[in-house]
């Protein structure tokens, strides 16, 4: 069944349809990963927006039981190729099954780097899935153009507060989208964690009286979550410590005086060079970002760059002067990607003792 | 971090001959690194034994020493050249080991020598096997559990602790003899005896069994400041069992999650950071299909063959890097040459799928067994790229040119369902054949997989392959749809042809009615992220987007003058070059050392060169070579989809072997021209007639013979002419099938070894000449001819020029064969209105001189004359392909002057990796590398080339001599001079009887088949240095000839088959000296005056 991408600058690529079969208009994005295509699909972070995977073999070893959040959230799924007959032991069946079930429509047969391309040379752009062979671009294309992701993380947060189990320190995670690695790191270091929905209040969370607070990557443009923002400058005067993954640590910064603003195509994959300024080592991180904190626009006395891109020089994470808090764009809870930065977790522990 | 400045001139060290297991790859680390620390203005040395090897070029080092890798001549030159540092990483296991040797025995220390790139710590814990095993559980990393035994009884009781089956690995028998799986206690009694039998110390390591498993590698990258990365992952078709350099591979991994990926890239990174690796590093696992469970395999503390594939699957050029690394640089500080955007420390996304096949010499070693195992066996290999895996395994297929280009070409057909089974259950070199075949039955992938172990995965890939053969065949009509979809997978015109009944001219029509055409995408290491600088270029039939630059300035350049190189206005004129594909016995690095001069020549004459070619190992396929890089089949259609788009203004086929001959037919009807020699002079040289004609106008005699298609003709012309004559196929390189017939009997055994393949030519029947065989290499301008000098061959004509031990200057023939030599030279030249390379071969018996054949193109012995005659011949050749005369060039035409030192090439063989393997020497070549002696004394060439090659004598001084009647004679002579060495020397009954009457003690030993103790005892005692077996006729494999040559070969014997190698082997021995001279062959100068 013949199916169309339709981008907002009139490009069509037309492949065959997969997943569901329902019309959806969302952000355009790529992903380089090789591997982790559940875990992409199934990242909060991805809401409001359709994947396009670089890696031209999607499917290979079926649906395993790696999702990072309890149901996929990605508008949509564009693959080269998408594999009918997968297999790995833990397969429990074919991705265009898992993609027709959860909903999501997609398209297989495109040539994902020729998109890929347009993308990186015009910036990320809108786009429409559709399998209706008489599609207008006089009607879709405004349409395209109107849409924005709105403010997605109210729709992926954890609706009721949660607490998962354990002995050691009790850490408040503030779920603005979280992929569930993140509270497993935490919990394979011996933590209770509580999970908080975004609109919990600062009051709220402190009134638990964490011994550390981790506040988690999410879907959308920072600058939509207003209001956690009022929230995030209430915990940055409490003196919690605080660890923040992603979004948390853009909204962190938005919080504390710093900017955002957003990327031509972001970066998202599992090979992303970043250094450690404070040390000068570099790992590879797993990403996943569309906007990213101006580190022009950064108060030296309330916080300094600690972490920087090797590739383009962004910045990938901050310390905060006087304060037990540090945030990074990149994720050290990999899930797909590279594990180098789970060191991370371990210097979040350090700060709470 | 930063360069460490102390850094001022590096040793590197090489490989040595390439031999199975140790190929091109180590030239292609090697000079990328000595480019790479030359750009930084680091003075390198160079010592390497293979004067093949571009390398070995005074464009890539300061100082060049084609010298054996030894340790005394390693410190020579060390004492000589005064480097700060070695760099041992890039010379393969043969590299390391100098590497080790030199720093433990305290020697660079003493002078003040610091080994870089790695520490003999590193080295020492990741190749010795406990140290290895103490180290990966010290992290929690595991290995199979394994140990070594030296009797039966520990052996049962250690396997009672882990379980059988277990793997047996009998200690230093080459050729992993001796060696096998054990399912239980007998099998394991019986195996365990006999590997310890053969084992020379006695020793046999017992393994958990993990075959069948996933087998996957990581290639790692660490600097000094700790930053590791991967590069690349690969995943192997086949599962554990089969080496991997045998193995189909594929980059990236395609079976595993991304929990398994990161399992394993966590712990090559582990492991990397634990053992201090500075540099590359290649992490072998076996992973259990159905678990989390995995094992350590082994691990490489330097570039290999892995690496190399997966600097060409990825883009990302590891030995550079690495070499960067071993200055001191971090991999934060070193840009991405890919992108120039982004930097070192990143990790390459592929957005294509990479196959690699291995290429294995069963078609020259026919009684040979095909079974892959744990040995490696393979000499070459091809690299593809597609988008998909089916088009990727397509394209390698083809590249492999076995005569192959697709799944359907096998005899397994007629296998009966049982014998099928076996084929699956016992992999070979056809095994994804035997896949087809047996899905082609309707076998369902778990069956086969019950089988094979290859994972479902590939096993449902080769089925869409098949699938899509079966619906050509039912369809009435060939559609569109389902011409795109065969496109896409990389199915060839003419196997659509055949299939549909279509002619491959209807289907190339049909396809380019329908736009259906190849287009190219970048291989830029970030899947496109970034932008991207390097011109490297795959095709595939599932894309809207042509990236291949060339689209734009398609129309043919308006002028017709190619010396300028320029076209008018701005743009270049565009040369394709086209390279000799995977490396096989008869074509190997030598014709990639070609490709890549005659690219840099054309380059420099301003050009803009483009090559094509299929190996990754090579350093022609490394991107910055040429200015384009197309990384695709050697095949007319391939070809014509780059033609297509890139509209050169020529191409040069004479330097890139038979495989790029091949194609100068369809390049003419593209309507390329052909720069240089014409086509059909080409033709005129091969084909017999043509070439008689010009014999006779040229008054050039040669032997007398005929053409033939069969057996019978063949043997009409054999009676005509008497025996011994030589039988050989036409257009082909390396003689391949060529043989000398005694007998009728025999002419029908080799005619029906040749007619195997549906030949395209006719087979040449000729009398057989023994006499001297020389051998020229010459560039003509069409007028004068330039001959760097002549080679002269120790063994005497009927071995391949190939594999004979070649001496320049000729050091036996007189002034006057010299001249006739290069008068015929000339005038076969001019005949053959040949500009650019010929090479020719002549027998010269008493004062006469016959042709043997004539090829008007680069040859294996260029490299080797170009470097010791200091006249670079291949770029003489491309400044008068490209108009110029060797007067301008600053020569004066004819013979050379001789240098006044000998060089001597010597063949070395891999014999003792192919089971079953015919080793005794003939006209068909089966050498795979070579290595030089070069001195002032032509005794202290020889030794150096027997030591090179190593031939390192004596040890026991015990040898064995058994000859056929014919060669009693000089045997004895031979024999004697062994003796007057010390040597014992044992004979079996009748040349025992012969020596003992000629003056020579020989002890008479048992024949095989009587009772002990027999030769075979002899050699199993593990006390005999040499075998000298010269073989009576005939292939069969159960002779005792055979037995006796393949016993010594697998259990490390040096064995010779031809008395005049014996004889030189002797002589050198007689002069051998601990104290050799060296010399820096990068200051020959042109002349060769030393």
């Amino acid at each position: 069944m013949k199916a169309f991408l339709i981008l907002e600058d009139g490009t069509v690529f037309a492949g065959r349809g997969i997943g569901a079969d329902r019309d959806v208009i969302s952000e355009i994005v790529f992903n380089t990963s090789m591997t982790g295509y559940i875990e992409v699909l199934s990242d909060p972070s991805y809401a409001g927006q359709a994947v396009v995977m670089t890696y031209p073999l999607i499917g290979n070893y079926g649906v395993t039981p790696d999702l990072e959040s309890a149901r996929p959230w990605v508008d949509g799924f564009l693959v080269r190729e998408l594999c009918k007959t997968p297999s790995n032991f833990r397969s429990s069946g074919n991705l265009q099954d898992f993609l027709e079930k959860n909903g999501i429509p997609g398209i297989e047969g495109i040539d994902t780097r020729a998109l890929v391309k347009i993308l990186r040379e015009k910036g990320t752009q809108n786009g429409m899935i559709t399998r209706n062979e008489n599609y207008n671009l006089d009607i879709i294309i405004p349409k395209l153009k109107e849409y924005t992701t709105g403010n997605v993380v109210e729709k992926v947060t954890r609706k009721e507060k949660t607490t998962l189990p354990g002995k050691g320190k009790r850490v408040a995670l503030f779920d603005f989208g979280a992929k569930g690695n993140i509270a497993k790191s935490l919990q394979a270091r011996g933590c209770a964690v509580t999970i908080y929905p975004a609109d919990t209040t600062a009051e709220e969370i402190l009134s638990d009286a964490p011994d550390g607070i981790l506040l988690s990557n999410g879907p959308g443009d920072p600058k939509e979550c207003t209001g956690v923002i009022r929230e995030l400058k209430k915990l940055y005067d409490s003196d919690v410590p605080i660890f923040a993954i992603c979004l948390g640590h853009q909204l962190m910064a938005l919080a504390t005086g710093a900017d955002t603003y957003k990327m031509k195509y972001g970066h998202r994959g599992g090979n992303h060079p970043v250094r450690d300024l404070s040390t000068g080592r570099v790992t590879i991180s797993s990403q996943n970002h569309g906007y990213v904190v101006d580190t022009e626009r950064l108060d030296p006395s309330v916080a300094v760059p600690a972490f920087e891109n090797v590739n383009d020089g962004t910045n990938e994470g901050l310390s905060y002067i006087g304060k037990k808090i540090f945030t990074v764009q990149f994720h050290p809870e990999a899930c797909p990607g590279p594990q180098d930065s789970g060191y991370l977790f371990d210097r979040f522990f350090e700060m709470m003792d | 971090m930063s360069r460490n400045h102390d850094i001022k001139k590096v040793l590197v060290i090489g490989s040595g001959p390439i031999v199975i297991g140790q190929a091109a790859e180590f030239d292609y680390a090697g000079t990328q690194a000595c480019r790479s620390l030359k750009e930084e203005g680091v003075e390198v040395c160079l010592v390497n034994s293979n004067p093949a090897t571009i390398m070995t070029d005074k464009k890539i080092a300061d100082q060049v020493y084609i010298e054996p890798l030894t340790v005394p001549v390693l410190e020579q030159i060390i004492l000589k050249e005064k480097p700060d540092s070695v760099l041992p990483t890039l010379g393969g296991q043969a590299g390391l080991n100098l590497g080790m040797e030199l720093s433990e025995s305290g020697f660079l220390e003493k002078n003040g020598v610091k080994l870089i790139g790695t520490t003999a710590d590193t080295i020492f814990r990741a190749e010795d096997r406990q140290a290895f095993k103490d180290t990966m559980e010290k992290i929690g990393e595991p290995v199979a559990a394994s140990t070594v035994v030296r009797n039966v009884q520990d052996g049962i009781r250690f396997t009672n602790t882990i379980g059988y089956p277990v793997v047996l690995r009998p200690a230093y028998t080459l050729g992993g003899s001796g060696g096998g799986i054990a399912h239980d206690e007998q099998e394991l009694r019986e195996i365990l005896e006999n590997g310890l039998r053969l084992s020379r110390v006695g020793e046999v390591l017992v393994e958990r069994c993990i075959a069948g498993w996933k087998e996957i590698e990581y290639e790692v990258m660490r600097d000094a400041a700790g930053n590791c990365i991967t590069v690349c992952n690969m995943e192997n078709l086949d599962p554990v069992g089969v080496h991997t350099g045998d193995s189909i591979v594929v980059a990236p991994s395609q079976t595993l999650s991304d929990k398994e990926y990161q399992m394993l890239r966590t712990s090559a990174l582990n492991i990397i950071s634990e053992l201090n690796i500075t540099g590359g590093c290649n992490v072998q696992y076996a992973l259990k299909p159905d678990s989390f469970e995995y094992c350590v395999i082994e691990v490489n503390p330097r570039v290999s063959r892995s690496s190399a594939l997966a600097s060409k699957a990825t883009g990302y050029p590891i030995a550079k890097v690495a070499a960067k690394i071993a200055l001191g640089y971090t991999l934060d500080e070193i840009k991405n040459a890919i992108t120039e955007k982004t930097m070192a420390s990143f990790e390459p996304m592929l957005d294509y799928v990479v196959v690699k096949i291995p290429r294995l010499p069963f078609d020259k070693f026919i009684t040979a067994n095909r079974t892959l195992t744990t040995q490696m066996k393979a000499t070459g290999e091809v690299m593809s790229i597609c988008t998909n895996f089916e088009g990727a395994l397509m394209k390698a297929i083809r590249s492999l040119e076995q005569h192959v280009e697709s799944l359907l070409d096998s005899d397994f057909y007629k296998l009966s369902l049982e014998d099928l089974i076996e084929e699956l259950k016992n992999p070979t070199d056809q095994r994804i054949w035997a896949v087809a075949e047996a899905l082609r039955r309707r076998m369902s992938i778990d069956e086969i997989h019950d089988y094979t172990q290859i994972d479902r995965w590939f096993l449902d890939k080769i089925r869409h392959l098949v699938m899509a053969e079966y619906r050509l065949r039912s369809e009435e009509e060939l559609s569109v749809e389902l011409l795109k979809e065969l496109k896409r997978m990389e199915f060839p015109d003419h196997v659509i042809a055949s299939l549909s009944g279509w002619t491959p001219a209807e289907v190339k029509k049909f396809r380019k009615d329908h736009n259906i055409l190849a287009n190219f995408k970048m291989v830029d290491t970030c899947a496109a992220e970034f932008a991207a600088a390097t011109p490297y270029y795959y095709s595939c039939y599932d894309s809207v987007e042509n990236e291949a630059a060339g689209v734009g300035d398609s129309e043919t350049a308006d002028s017709d003058v190619l010396e300028t190189g320029n076209a008018g206005g701005n743009r270049k004129k565009k040369i394709l070059v086209l390279g000799s594909g995977p490396i096989r016995i008869g074509q190997g690095i030598e014709f990639d050392f070609c490709s890549v001069h005659a690219t840099w020549a054309f380059r420099q004459a301003g050009f803009e060169t483009i090559i094509i070619n299929n190996n990754p190992e090579t350093v022609s396929t490394d991107f910055d070579i040429a200015d384009k890089l197309y990384f695709e089949p050697l095949t007319p259609e391939d070809v014509e989809n780059i033609v297509d788009i890139e509209h050169p203004d020529g191409a040069v086929v004479q330097f890139g072997g038979q495989t790029a001959i091949k194609l100068t037919e369809s390049l003419m009807k593209m309507g390329i021209e052909i720069l240089g020699t014409a086509a059909e002079d080409v033709d005129a040289a091969e084909d017999r007639e043509l070439f008689d004609r010009i014999l006779e106008e040229t008054k050039i005699p040669r032997a007398s013979g005929g053409t033939v298609y069969t057996a019978d003709e063949a043997k009409k012309i054999a009676n005509e002419l008497g025996y011994p004559v030589l039988v050989r196929p036409s257009y082909v390189l390396g003689g391949q099938g060529m043989q000398i017939a005694l007998s009728d009997e025999e002419i029908e055994e080799f005619m029906a070894v040749i007619n195997r393949y549906a030949q395209d030519h006719p087979i040449l029947v000729d009398k057989y000449l023994q006499g001297k065989e020389l051998e020229v290499d010459a560039v003509c301008d069409g007028t004068d001819i330039l001959i760097p000098g002549i080679m002269e061959h120790i063994e005497r004509t009927g071995v391949h020029s190939g594999d004979s031990i070649s001496v320049y200057p000729a050091p036996t023939i007189s002034d006057q064969v010299k001249e006739t030599i290069a008068e015929y030279s000339r005038r076969l030249a001019k005949a053959l209105h040949v500009k650019g390379l010929i090479n020719i071969q002549f027998i010269a018996m008493d004062d006469e001189v016959y042709v043997i054949e004539v090829n008007p193109r680069s040859s294996r012995t260029v490299p080797y004359i170009s470097k010791v005659t200091g006249i670079p011949i291949v770029d003489l050749a491309c400044e008068v392909i490209l108009g110029k005369k060797i007067k301008d060039l600053g020569f004066e035409p004819g013979l050379q002057p001789p240098a006044d030192y000998f060089a001597i090439k010597m063949p070395v063989f891999s014999f003792e990796k192919i089971r079953g393997a015919e080793i005794s020497l003939g006209p068909e070549m089966k050498s795979t590398g070579e290595c030089l002696g070069i001195a002032e004394t032509f005794n202290e060439a020889l030794y150096k080339a027997f030591l090179g090659a190593g031939v390192v004598l004596p040890k026991h001084k015990q040898m064995i001599i058994t000859v056929k009647d014919a060669d009693k004679a000089e045997a004895a002579e031979t024999a004697k001079r062994f003796e007057a060495l010390g040597y014992k020397i044992y004979s079996t009954r009748s040349t025992a009887k012969f020596l003992n009457e000629h003056g020579v003690h020989a002890l008479k030993v048992n024949h095989i088949h009587q009772e002990s103790p027999t030769i075979m005892d002899l050699l199993l005692g593990h006390k005999i240095d040499l075998v000298i077996n010269t073989p009576t006729h005939g292939r069969d494999k159960t002779r005792d000839g055979f037995l006796i040559r393949r016993t010594a070969i697998e259990t490390g014997v040096n064995v010779l088959t031809s008395m005049d190698t014996a004889d030189a082997l002797a002589r050198s021995l007689e002069t051998a000296s601990d104290l050799l001279h060296v010399i820096d062959i990068a200051k020959v100068d042109r002349r060769g005056n030393g």
